[in-house]
């Protein structure tokens, strides 16, 4: 009773106890989180030797070998030289680089449609204001295979056959195989177009880094933005001229059943582009008006008191804080892009889903290994994207010192 | 605790379930009641959905000829529509029990691909369609043309070797189903449309004027067409196969659906006698009874009976039987005898 605790000694330590795992809150959370591990990792291992057992059960060997025979189909878009003969692989590298084409084209026409129609929506101009709007709605709650199927079923079936193309000068083409127009043919004095090009783009960087040196020395403005547009433009065209234009032009040409010669843009991949363009930039166009919304209007109200003028005010106070909004959810939707461009399937349009994933599939019989090398490759081409995007945000970011 | 137990029981659940699938196939279509069978989108005459939704066609009679000879019900069949590129996975991962669906029978794929291909129902041969209004007569005319092809199929390689070997060019505009290709090749997506004849003919019969396209003199390969199943089961591919041959059999030696009941009886051949059951136990050694041969033909019909009924000339396909007449009457068709 008349015992008195020494409290300034630790208390004492119980003996160890499998009880103790459970009850103690720290020694539960890493053993929940162990038996988690233990259970996801059988899980995948149960799959993976779900598969070697049925390949097993099939007599299915597993190996990558048959990307080095023949393919033996045709693709009727290829970037690259392309025929029959080639191998697999090479098949892969035409699907890679039609479905890098789509996303790069989609995600461009998408940014510049989304920022228009996200600034239209947000117009003091009730019509234009409104329009935006149904726009928005109707298309982005619209699947977007339906709009891929819908655009493809419009160029195919409303416009001309090639026989009775629309004709636009005697050079541009519209029918129903396609939208054909010129192609460049360089000839041998184009260098001199290229390497005035490449003298523009460095000139073009060294003012502007002398340029921005000298405002933070002297406060001095330059003007920046022409001399990076004449040197970057203004330079190669003058160039251009001055070289006697050394550049001609193939024109498409009606020899049978279709034309020939200059470029050709598929329905296939007309209709792609634009339904994936179209459809993303529905959600981006909120994601640039939920940027703007975001900056708030005290701090514009700020700028122009301190005597910034309205441009100015956008370009340095309200535009980079919106983006550090935007940038986010934009790299969410650039990914999109890329992933629903597996749709092309549904339109013939030779990716790598229709050519790796589809027909090579097909015809060797290798759905596993055909089916790794599709989910590698998306899975790369979107942590590239996130990658970037990631980076960009971070450069953008708000540095607080 | 309870999530892990629910993942736990879920592996394991998942885990007793496929080790009790591997049994023959034959015993997994008697137990479950149904045989499961392949077949493709829709090709006029060879498989399409009558009024009642049911399948029918060519194809479909191949199935409804296995599903009498196991269970005496050609009601007992589940359809899987399948297209050139599903077909053999939707086979080989066991969703089906097999296929009749017009697909050629090939090295790679009775060997590499890891199928067996238990006959021929169909002889055929890749062909040509284009508007008359084009004024082609040959293939070889076709430079430069936009050519639909029904992707994942053996045309699509026919095709590419069809082009190089003559030093022509085309475009190749791939296509899913034959429907796809119909409306594509209608809307002058392409110039030609490309599969075999058989297919073409049964397209043709299916637009409002027929008589607009042609099909090309040019047969450019042999597409021998026929049911198959996957590899590693001979005894489901066994039966699958003599109940084809059956039916050849029963065309050659005259047994129809109508008078099969009467040759069941017995008669002075010993073939028909063996092959309807009346004499010998052929059944047993397929894992089945006497009457199987029978029920697939009561109930089906003979070759020549299905081939009248959905393709034959009097049909709107209007195909000749051609190469696909008995062996007796100047055709191919040759069954293995029944002893």
């Amino acid at each position: 009773m008349s015992q008195s605790i020494d409290y300034s000694s630790p208390p004492p330590q119980s003996s160890f106890s499998i009880g103790k795992l459970w009850t103690d809150k720290k020694s539960r959370g890493v053993l929940i989180q162990l038996l988690a591990m233990i259970a996801f990792c059988s899980v995948v291992l149960y799959l993976a030797g779900n598969v070697v057992e049925n390949f097993e059960k099939l007599g299915k060997p597993f190996g990558f070998e048959f990307l080095q025979q023949e393919s033996n189909y045709d693709i009727n878009q290829h970037l690259i030289e392309y025929n029959s003969q080639s191998s697999h692989a090479r098949a892969a590298v035409v699907g890679i680089l039609n479905t890098l084409l789509v996303a790069v084209c989609g995600i461009i026409l998408a940014t510049i449609l989304g920022f228009i129609l996200g600034v239209l929506r947000l117009s003091p101009n009730w019509l234009v204001n409104r329009l935006a709007y149904c726009y928005i709605e109707f298309v982005r709650n619209v699947p977007v295979l339906v709009h891929i199927l819908l655009i493809h079923g419009i160029l195919v079936h409303s416009l001309p056959k090639p026989k009775q193309a629309i004709n636009v000068a005697d050079s541009f083409f519209l029918t129903n195989r396609g939208f054909y127009m010129p192609q460049p043919v360089t000839e041998p004095l184009f260098w001199a177009v290229i390497a005035a090009f490449a003298i523009g783009v460095v000139y073009a960087f060294w003012y502007r880094r002398t340029a921005k040196t000298k405002q933070a020395l002297t406060g001095e403005q330059s003007p920046i933005f022409w001399v990076m547009l004449g040197s970057i433009i203004g330079l190669p065209i003058l160039v251009f001229f001055l070289s006697g234009m050394p550049l001609s032009w193939e024109q498409p040409e009606l020899k049978g059943f279709n034309f020939k010669g200059g470029m050709a843009l598929k329905p296939e991949f007309l209709s792609l582009w634009l339904a994936l363009s179209l459809y993303t930039a529905a959600f981006i166009a909120e994601n640039v008006r939920s940027g703007i919304e975001a900056v708030s209007h005290g701090q514009t109200e700020a700028a122009l008191a301190l005597g910034l003028p309205r441009k100015r005010t956008m370009n340095l106070v309200v535009i980079p804080q919106a983006l550090r909004v935007i940038i986010p959810p934009l790299t969410s939707q650039y990914l999109n892009i890329t992933k629903n461009s597996s749709l092309a399937i549904a339109i013939g349009y030779m990716d790598i889903v229709a050519t790796i994933g589809g027909i090579t599939l097909n015809q060797s019989g290798r759905e596993m290994e055909c089916m790794i090398i599709v989910l590698g490759l998306y899975l790369s081409f979107s942590l590239t994207i996130s990658f970037f995007m990631n980076w960009y945000n971070r450069r953008i970011s708000l540095v607080e010192r | 605790m309870n999530k892990f137990t629910t993942i736990a029981t879920a592996a394991l659940a998942s885990m007793a379930l496929s080790n009790g699938a591997s049994a023959g196939t034959l015993a997994d279509v008697q137990a479950k009641g149904f045989l499961q069978c392949g077949i493709s989108t829709g090709v006029a005459g060879f498989a399409f959905t009558d009024d009642a939704g049911d399948w029918q066609g060519f194809d479909p009679d191949v199935c409804k000829a296995v599903a009498a000879a196991i269970f005496g019900d050609t009601s007992k069949v589940k359809y899987t529509t399948t297209t050139g590129k599903t077909r053999f996975t939707t086979l080989a991962s066991g969703e089906v029990d097999m296929l009749a669906r017009n697909t050629t029978w090939t090295f790679s794929r009775d060997t590499d691909l890891k199928l067996d291909f238990v006959g021929v129902n169909y002889y055929d041969g890749q062909g040509f369609m284009v508007p008359t209004a084009l004024g082609v007569t040959s293939a070889k005319e076709l430079d430069g043309a936009s050519v639909c092809i029904q992707t994942g199929t053996t045309t699509e390689l026919n095709l590419a070797d069809f082009f190089r070997i003559n030093g022509i060019e085309y475009e190749a505009v791939p296509i899913e189903t034959n429907d796809e290709a119909q409306t594509n090749y209608k809307a002058g997506r392409c110039d030609v449309y490309t599969t075999d004849a058989s297919g073409l003919a049964a397209t043709r019969s299916t637009f409002e004027n027929p008589a607009e396209h042609a099909l090309l003199p040019e047969i450019i390969s042999k597409e021998p067409l026929g049911p198959l199943v996957r590899h590693g089961d001979s005894e489901w591919a066994d039966l699958v196969r003599w109940t084809l041959n059956a039916m050849i059999t029963a065309e050659e030696f005259g047994v129809t659906s109508e008078n099969v009941d009467q040759m069941a009886t017995g008669t002075d051949n010993p073939e028909i006698n063996r092959l309807l059951g009346s004499e010998g136990d052929l059944g047993a050694m397929i894992g089945l009874d006497k009457a199987w041969a029978w029920r697939a033909i009561k109930m089906v019909g003979n070759y020549g009976e299905v081939f009248d009924r959905n393709i034959g000339a009097s049909t709107p396909i209007g195909l000749e039987r051609g190469v696909n007449n008995l062996w007796t009457k100047g055709g191919i068709l040759y069954s293995p005898p029944f002893r």
